[in-house]
Parts: C-alpha cells; sequence; structure tokens
C-alpha cells in the first residue's frame, strides 16, 4: 500500500478528491499527465475559436475530434504494455502494407497520395508514428542494450522501410518525424556518442543528399526560411506575416479574438500549422510561455513515466512517445517563428485537424497503460 | 562482454536509460532556449517594429473625392450642376452564373451583347467582391425595367453616383467647356493625390481653367480591410484602438460667370446651322456676355461617357463642332478694322477730316497696272473718311494706307488687342496677325520673301492678306473704340464662392494700357462714322439699325476666303457655300453711354452687313433690355 493512501485512510479528509484519484487508477487514467494534455487542449480550443474566426461549427467540430480522441487514450490505456508489445510486429506489418497500398491506391490530393479510402478515409502514415518506434522497442526489447552494430544495422532498416515509403508519397514532415522517432528510440537504447557524433558529420553530405530528391516546393521552402522578403508575396508570405503577427503581440497579446494579422487573413493556415502564431498575436509572450511551460509538463511527466517502467519495451516507448511530443511543439513552433523551413507539422493538440491528434491521443494513452500497469508486472 | 552475459542486466540499464533521458532532456531545453529567445526576440525587442508592419498591413487610407463646385450665368442661372444618376454594378462573387446573367441583361437591353466578353474578362480579372460598372447611366425606364427584374438577377444592382450635368449644354458649351474621364497626360499634370477617388476633370473652357477652384479637396476615410482588400464592416474597427482620424472632403468652389446665358441661347439659336462665332463684352469691365461658337455640340455626351463611334463623329464632323471659333477661330478682319486704321490715319496725320478722294472703284500704286478693287464695282465717287467709314469704301483706305505705312498700321491695331493673345480665362486662344516688316523678316526664310511690299501694305488696310483676328480680339477691339480708348482685360469668370462658408471672391477687374490719342476729338470722328453705318441713309448696316429704341455704332467687314483673279467678276451664286466670303460685324450700344461691344462672324456668310449685322443687332437688343423676350 502505497503512503498516500495511507494518508488519506487516516485523515479522510481528502475523501472526495481521493475516491476520483482511485477511480482514474482503476481505468488506468495517468492523473496529472490527463490534467496537462486537458489544460493543453483547453487553451488550444480557446485560440482555435479565435482562429476559425469564431465559426462555432468548426469549433463544436474540433471538439468533437478532441472527444473521440480521448475515447482512443482511454482505450489504448486498457491494453496492457505486454499485450501491446505481443501485437508489435502484426501491427508494424499491417501498417507497412497500408502504406504499399495507399502508393498504388491512394487518393492523390494536392500532388501527393497520403489518403486511404477503406470504408473510411484515413491517413496510413498516422498509425506508422506509433508503429515505427513500438517495432523499434519491440526489437531491442529482448536484447541487452546498448545495442551491437548488427543490431543497429537491423533497427535502420526497420526505421529506413516505412520511413521511405512515405518519403515518396511525398510526405516528408511525417517522414522526418517517424525517423525522429525511430532515432529517438535508439538513441535511449544507448546509441553509442561515437556513432550519434559520427551521424551529426554525415548530416551534412545527408542533407545534400537529400536536396537532390526533394520537390520543387520543397527546396523553395528552404530558400524562403533563407530569404522570406525574396519572395514576399510567394513562398515567404507565410512566414513574414507569421512573424508580423506574434511579434506585433508583444508581452501581453492583442486579446483574445482581437488579432488582427489572424482576424484579417493576413495570417495563412491560422487554424492548422501556423495557429501558434495566432496564440503569439493575440495572447503575446506570456500566453506561448504558458502553453511550452504545459507542453514541458506533459513531456516531463512522460518521461518520468519512461524512467519509472519496468522494461525495456516500455520504457523505450514510453520515451520515445514524449520526445516525439517534443520533437513535434519544438518543429512547429521553430517553424512558425521562422527559426526551420516551413514543413507542414501541425501544433500538437491545438491545430485543427483529427487525425493527428487521434494518433498523438493513442500514444498517450499507451504512456497511461505502461504507467498503471507497472505494479501488476513482476520486478 | 555482451556475448557473455545473455541475460539482461536490468540495473544497468536502467541507468544507461536515466543518463540518455537526461542527455535528451538537456538537448530538448537548449532547442527550447532557441524557440523562447526567438519568441522574446520578436515580442519583445522587435514589438514596435512589427506592431507598425501589423497595423499597416490593416487599414487603407481610402479618399472620399470632393463635391465638385457649380458654375453659374452672371444671374445665377445653373450652367454646371451635379446630378445623381444611376449605374448597373455587378459584384462577380454574388453572381451565380455570369454568362447567362450577362446575357438576359443584353437581352434586357441594359447591356450591350458586343460588349458581354469584355465584361466577362473583367468579372474574372479583378477581386471576385470588386464592382464592376455595366452601365454608366441608366435612364428612368430602365432603372424601373430593372427593379422589377431585380430578384433574377443576384449580384446585379444599380448604384448612385454624381455626374455632371450641363441643363443648357449647347448654348454654353465652348464656354463652361466640359469634364471628361482623367486621362493619364491629366494624371501627369494633376496632383494625383487630389485626384484619388475621382473619375473626371475640366476638359476645356472654365471647366478647365477654373479646375482648381472647381475640384476642391480631396478627403480621407480609414478603411479596415482584410489581405484581399475588401472592406470590412464598420464593427471589426474595434479591433484597433486607434485609427487616424478621418479628413472629411472640402467641396469645390461655386463659379460665377460673366456670361448671360439668354446672349448665349439667342447667339446659338441665330447661328443654328451655319458655322460661326459670336462674342459680346461689357467694354467698361471686359466682361464676357456671350460666347458662342457655332456649331456646337453637348457637353454632357462628355461627361457621362459616349461610345467610340460618337466620339470620332464629333470629331470627323466637316463642321467641327468641338472647335472653339470663338478665341480659336483665325478671320481676316476685312473692314472691321477701318475704324482702327481710320484713327491711325488722323493720329499719324495720314488724313483729316477735309481729305477727300474720288472713289472710281479701284486703286493703282504709282508706276503699276495692278488694280485693287473696291467691293462696289461702280465706285463710291468722291468720299471723305466718315463717308469711307460708313459706305465702307476700300480705296479710300488703300490710299491712306500707303501714307500710314505697315509699321504704324501695325502699331495702332497692336494697341486695339490685335495680334496678340487676350489673356482670357480660358484655355486655347490663338493669337490672330497683324503683319509688319520686321513680322515678315522673322516669318520667311527665304530672304526673297522677307522683303515687304507696298502692295501688301494696300490690302492689308482692308483686313486681308496675311491679317488675321479672332472673334474676340474683333471684340475687345471694338470695345475700346466704345470707351474711346478704355480697356479691359476681358475674362469669364465674375466670383469664385466658397460652398461652406459662402464668401465670395470677386476678379479684380484688371485695366489694360488704353489706346492714347493725341486728339481727343478723333474717337468722336471714327464713333460718329460707325454710327452712320448704323442709322446713316448710305450706311452699310442701316438695316439692321432700323426702328433701334437705342442707337448704336458699327461696322460690317466681308472677308475673301479665296482670291478672284484680276479681270473676274465674283459671282456668289457660283461659288461653292464654304468657299464664299465670311460675313463680320462688329458694333457697340448704346453710342453714348456704351454698355455692350459685339463681334459677330458667320463663315460664308457673304456680306457682314446683311448676314452678321442682324445678329449684333439681336445680341444687343437682349442685353439692353429691348429683346422679344425683355419686357417693352
Amino acid at each position: 500500500m502505497r503512503l498516500s493512501d495511507t494518508r488519506g485512510l487516516v485523515s479522510g479528509k481528502a475523501a472526495p478528491f481521493g475516491d476520483f484519484a482511485r477511480l482514474l487508477r482503476r481505468l488506468n487514467i495517468d492523473g496529472p499527465l490527463l490534467v496537462g494534455l486537458l489544460l493543453i487542449c483547453a487553451l488550444g480550443l480557446t485560440v482555435l475559436y479565435s482562429a476559425v474566426g469564431e465559426n462555432v461549427r468548426l469549433w463544436v467540430n474540433q471538439l468533437m475530434r478532441l472527444g473521440i480522441a480521448l475515447v482512443v487514450m482511454f482505450t489504448m490505456a486498457q491494453m496492457s504494455p505486454d499485450f501491446l508489445r505481443r501485437w508489435t510486429p502484426w501491427g508494424f506489418l499491417a501498417g507497412m502494407l497500408l502504406l504499399i497500398l495507399v502508393l498504388t491506391i491512394g487518393e492523390v490530393s494536392q500532388g501527393a497520395k497520403r489518403w486511404l479510402n477503406l470504408g473510411i478515409r484515413f491517413q496510413p502514415s498516422e498509425i506508422m508514428k506509433l508503429a515505427v518506434p513500438m517495432m523499434a522497442a519491440w526489437y531491442l526489447h529482448d536484447r541487452q542494450i546498448p545495442p551491437r552494430a548488427g543490431q543497429l544495422l537491423m533497427l535502420a532498416i526497420i526505421i529506413a522501410v516505412p520511413v521511405l515509403l512515405i518519403g515518396i508519397q511525398p510526405d516528408l514532415g511525417t517522414a522526418l518525424l517517424i525517423a525522429a522517432s525511430g532515432l529517438i528510440v535508439i538513441i535511449l537504447a544507448g546509441l553509442p556518442l561515437r556513432v550519434m557524433f559520427a551521424l551529426a558529420v554525415l548530416a551534412v553530405p545527408g542533407a545534400l543528399l537529400l536536396w537532390r530528391f526533394m520537390e520543387e516546393y520543397q527546396k523553395q521552402r528552404v530558400l524562403t526560411l533563407l530569404d522570406p522578403h525574396s519572395d514576399p508575396l510567394g513562398a515567404g508570405y507565410n512566414i513574414i506575416q507569421s512573424k508580423i503577427a506574434i511579434g506585433s503581440g508583444g508581452l501581453f497579446g492583442k486579446g483574445w479574438t482581437n488579432g488582427s494579422q489572424a482576424r484579417l487573413e493576413y495570417l495563412p493556415e491560422r487554424d492548422t500549422d501556423f495557429i501558434f502564431a495566432v496564440m503569439g498575436e493575440e495572447l503575446g509572450l506570456l500566453g506561448v510561455l504558458a502553453l511550452i511551460c504545459l507542453y514541458v509538463f506533459v513531456v516531463g511527466r512522460g518521461l518520468y513515466i519512461a524512467i519509472q517502467a519496468p522494461d525495456t519495451y516500455s520504457r523505450l516507448l514510453a520515451g520515445s512517445i514524449s520526445l516525439t511530443f517534443f520533437v513535434y511543439v519544438f518543429v512547429n513552433t521553430a517553424m512558425v517563428t521562422g527559426l526551420v523551413p516551413v514543413v507542414g507539422i501541425p501544433l500538437p493538440l491545438v491545430s485543427f485537424g483529427g487525425t493527428s491528434m487521434v494518433t498523438l491521443m493513442a500514444g498517450f494513452g499507451i504512456l497511461m497503460s505502461i504507467h498503471s500497469h507497472r505494479k501488476l508486472l513482476p520486478h | 562482454m555482451d556475448l557473455l552475459s545473455p541475460i539482461k542486466d536490468h540495473h544497468s540499464e536502467r541507468r544507461l536509460f536515466i543518463g540518455r533521458v537526461m542527455l535528451t532532456s538537456t538537448a530538448g531545453f537548449l532547442l527550447l532556449g532557441i524557440v523562447i529567445a526567438r519568441l522574446v526576440q520578436l515580442q519583445i525587442f522587435d514589438y514596435e517594429v512589427f506592431a507598425a508592419q501589423s497595423l499597416g498591413n490593416n487599414y487603407r487610407i481610402e479618399a472620399v473625392p470632393p463635391i465638385r463646385g457649380l458654375i453659374f450665368d452672371r444671374n445665377g442661372r445653373v450652367l454646371a450642376e451635379n446630378l445623381p444618376a444611376y449605374q448597373l454594378e455587378l459584384i462577380p462573387e454574388q453572381v451565380e452564373d455570369l454568362d447567362d446573367t450577362l446575357q438576359r441583361l443584353a437581352s434586357l437591353g441594359l447591356i450591350e451583347a458586343e460588349d458581354i466578353p469584355r465584361f466577362k474578362d473583367l468579372s474574372e480579372s479583378g477581386p471576385r467582391f470588386k464592382p464592376v460598372t455595366l452601365n454608366l447611366r441608366l435612364s428612368d425606364a430602365e432603372i424601373a425595367n430593372f427593379a422589377i427584374e431585380r430578384p433574377r438577377f443576384p449580384g446585379v444592382d444599380f448604384q448612385p453616383r454624381l455626374i455632371r450635368h450641363y441643363p443648357h449644354g449647347e448654348a454654353v458649351a465652348h464656354a463652361v467647356g466640359y469634364v471628361g474621364a482623367l486621362s493619364k497626360n491629366d494624371m501627369l499634370r494633376l496632383d494625383t493625390s487630389q485626384y484619388a477617388g475621382t473619375a473626371h476633370t475640366g476638359k476645356t473652357g472654365v471647366e478647365s481653367r477654373y479646375e482648381s477652384h472647381l475640384h476642391g479637396d480631396v478627403g480621407y476615410r480609414n478603411v479596415v480591410t482584410n489581405a484581399l482588400g475588401r472592406q470590412l464592416p464598420a464593427v471589426t474597427n474595434a479591433l484597433f484602438e486607434s485609427l487616424p482620424a478621418d479628413e472629411t472632403p472640402m467641396p469645390g468652389d461655386n463659379v460665377y460667370l460673366t456670361l448671360d446665358l439668354d446672349l448665349q441661347q439667342l447667339g446659338t439659336q441665330a447661328l443654328q446651322g451655319r458655322r460661326g462665332a459670336i462674342v459680346a463684352i461689357d467694354p467698361w469691365s471686359g466682361e464676357i456676355l456671350a460666347l458662342v461658337s457655332a456649331p456646337t455640340f453637348d457637353p454632357n455626351l462628355f461627361a457621362v461617357g459616349m461610345t467610340s463611334s460618337q466620339f470620332s463623329a464629333l470629331q470627323n464632323n466637316l463642321d467641327q463642332p468641338l472647335f472653339n471659333r470663338a478665341i480659336r477661330g483665325e478671320y481676316p478682319p476685312g473692314s472691321t478694322i477701318k475704324p482702327m486704321l481710320a484713327l491711325a490715319a488722323l493720329e499719324t496725320g495720314a488724313t483729316n477730316l477735309t481729305r477727300k478722294t474720288v472713289c472710281r472703284g479701284y486703286f493703282m500704286l504709282p508706276n503699276t497696272t495692278h488694280r485693287y478693287r473696291d467691293w462696289k464695282p461702280e465706285g463710291h465717287g468722291e468720299v471723305d473718311l466718315h463717308t469711307a467709314i460708313s459706305q465702307s469704301c476700300d480705296v479710300y483706305f488703300y490710299e491712306l494706307s500707303v501714307d500710314i505705312g505697315i509699321d504704324r498700321m501695325h502699331d495702332y491695331l497692336d494697341r486695339f488687342g490685335l495680334g496678340r493673345l487676350s489673356g482670357v480665362d480660358i484655355r486655347g486662344e490663338n493669337e490672330g496677325l497683324v503683319p509688319s516688316r520686321e513680322w515678315k523678316k522673322h516669318w520667311f526664310s527665304d530672304p526673297a520673301d522677307q522683303r515687304w511690299y507696298n502692295g501688301e501694305t494696300v490690302i492689308a488696310s482692308i483686313g486681308q492678306g496675311y491679317m488675321l483676328a479672332t472673334p474676340l480680339q474683333l471684340a475687345n477691339a471694338v470695345a475700346a473704340v466704345a470707351t474711346r480708348g478704355h480697356r479691359f482685360q476681358p475674362h469669364l469668370v465674375a466670383a469664385t464662392e466658397n460652398t461652406l462658408t459662402g464668401q465670395r471672391t470677386l476678379a479684380s477687374l484688371q485695366r489694360l494700357d488704353d489706346v492714347d490719342v493725341e486728339i481727343d476729338s478723333h474717337w468722336d470722328t471714327v464713333i460718329d462714322a460707325m454710327h452712320e453705318v448704323m442709322h446713316g441713309l448710305r450706311g452699310t448696316a442701316r438695316a439692321a439699325g432700323l426702328n433701334a429704341a437705342y442707337e448704336m455704332a458699327g461696322k460690317s467687314g466681308t472677308a475673301q476666303v479665296f482670291s478672284v483673279a484680276q479681270e473676274e467678276e465674283y459671282e456668289e451664286e457660283e461659288v461653292a457655300e464654304r468657299l464664299r466670303d465670311h460675313a463680320l460685324f462688329i458694333a457697340f450700344a448704346p453710342v453714348d453711354n456704351p454698355r455692350i461691344a459685339v463681334a459677330v462672324i458667320v463663315e460664308n456668310g457673304s456680306s457682314g452687313s446683311r448676314f452678321a449685322a442682324p445678329i449684333a443687332r439681336q445680341i444687343m437688343d437682349q442685353y439692353l433690355g429691348f429683346g422679344s423676350n425683355a419686357p417693352q
């Protein structure tokens, strides 16, 4: 029996709250993580209401997606890590098949094949966001870490194949994120520091190689980052308007629903990829720092869960999910503030759109499962 | 070592994992630090720059055009006003089927079928919310028709606007002028900021010359717009704490002309179907009472906008209705300069009241055989200066001219303002021409042509040869005779009026150099002779002077359009209409208290006394209160 439970029994004061905490535990829900996520979603929905131009229909739409995502999270939380681990290779294989399927019969939208319509319309790459780190963790679970060279090669294949399949859709943003989630598993598993160093050095020729395979619009995005004013009404427009929006927000912001950049349609993609700029404009530096603090709290809680996890699979998976979430936050905020090229990565849990939110919540469900099931496992 | 320990070492694995979490967390905090530093840079250090850029994004200054000043005649009757008119507009984004809509509008006769492709282009090229004008001016019937059909035309509506309207357009077209659509040249000439939001500007006449008074000052209004330039409802202004204050436009000044609308209408009617001009001046002030050029045109066509076929019809009309003959038409003045030359002859001593000449119908220079004909083939018999003017004897003046000499003739005619710009306050007048030896030397490049011949002096004495004058110049000259040499700057604008305060600024009376004489009675001689023209038994224009309630002075003139060979007779009936002589007449009245001076030219009117003089009489009657409309 835990100390906190004892205290609750002795004093009897925290009974209602204690009851609620017990209920959450019984439902395999992690309270602090849930609170952190809900606060982010609440803040996000607030900003989104302004970003969609106070369009109640769209806002309710997003609220319903959040509901679905929470149901998915709750469902995932009920699946024990052992169960997940056993089914990981099958999930991964299914994901791979869907990726191949999307390249053959996928729907073409804006020059890319990303969507698959099998009764319900979805992006198979979303599945791989979780399936790749799960597979990498599965592969390392029974092995002694840090992994050896041969095992690293195997891991590289596990990661590279789906990444390439997604990259040729093309969906560079998602491909890079999935590569990152896999790489995070390997780094957490103890990838030798000299290998990491070597990879960093190799990144330069790698980037040049990547440049050759990039589509024209992707090259343009990189060039635009270097000099947004070279094409102020074309490719550079997003970055320029986004910086104006954030900068003009100042410390306290222009006030909720009063962001002129956003409300007067100067800011493109204001309800999706660039919603962070709306927040910066309307709620100011204090507002975005509050959001960043919530993100840090959620990532921190996730890493705490990872450290507490009893086995390699859980540990690596929990670590990867948490840190990948951080990568999302970093890439989006850095993109919107003009630090990295414009890649289509939404601000997690805040941007309008359902698919990525469901995937993210599924990941957090897994985190909760890992945390709540740890006592049941033999130590 | 790994090979030797197949059993997992959980503790070392956990330590390794915690180490890696620390490592990645540190990296994460570093990256996050960069983002936060960036946010601080954007939102704290560069805040003011971005705040300014953001405000600049959101509103634009929209010009509010001023209301153009009105133009009145000397009695306060409106000559130019601004009337609301309705134009048909189409807003592309509100139209469901553009082709079908345009087709149906054409079938209702609201637009021309041939314009459909152009409107389609316009609708598809600009911003979708920006109205496209389909018809600049709807008639009342068209408005009524469309009002019934409007529910069937979503996105099409009529909008009010102000257009310039000239209620007495044709009668005052050449003096008042007209406004027309701003052209590229106009934009170079005008202060473009003042014309933001204005589509028209004065093109000719008073409308052009007094543009700066009539136009007014543009106003501004701040309009909140979104990224596409779409104007947003005023509610959105709440987004902004401080927009610069709006500035209301300053309406243009009203302009009061010296013109008398009755005279304009009378003159226009008198010249109906002819080519010619009438200028009437108040001799003691230079106020232009009438300025008529015929044929005339409807200036409203320019204000509303006309089709290119309408415009080319105006431009290519053989009678040149757009040509302002009153100030631009240069005609040989003919005998109308005789009073001025008579004064020159008296002043220079070339003649006196007793000098007589026998007119046999022609004149020959000494030692030559060329005959300079008199208009009266059988001759006037014995003539003195008085009869030479009243009967318009050419031979008498042929003789005088040799004694005066061309240079002194030039000097005196110049003092009456002939051969130089009058400085009237509308643009485009021509100088006319009073020849001299000096002029000929400069004008011709071939030395053989630069010499002045006595024969040229002879024909100059009856206002032929090189000599040219505009109707305005002739009116000015006769006004100077009326005032016995006092001259005033001719002008069309009497006053401007500030529309808001009602304060009027009167045009100042400007005196010009007087025609000075040595002996004042020389004026009497000249004026008596001109009086004789109208009222004498043998006066050339006695028919025009019959039964007048006042006494007047005048001089007829007939200007040759083409020259008749030496031994030929001029046969009026045989000469094509356009080759007939121009009929000229100058006059003033009443003789002892001149209040009006008139010059009339009827192109190809054959005879000044027969065709031009009655028109001058009508004008004077009207102005002096004896017109058919005037109370008796």
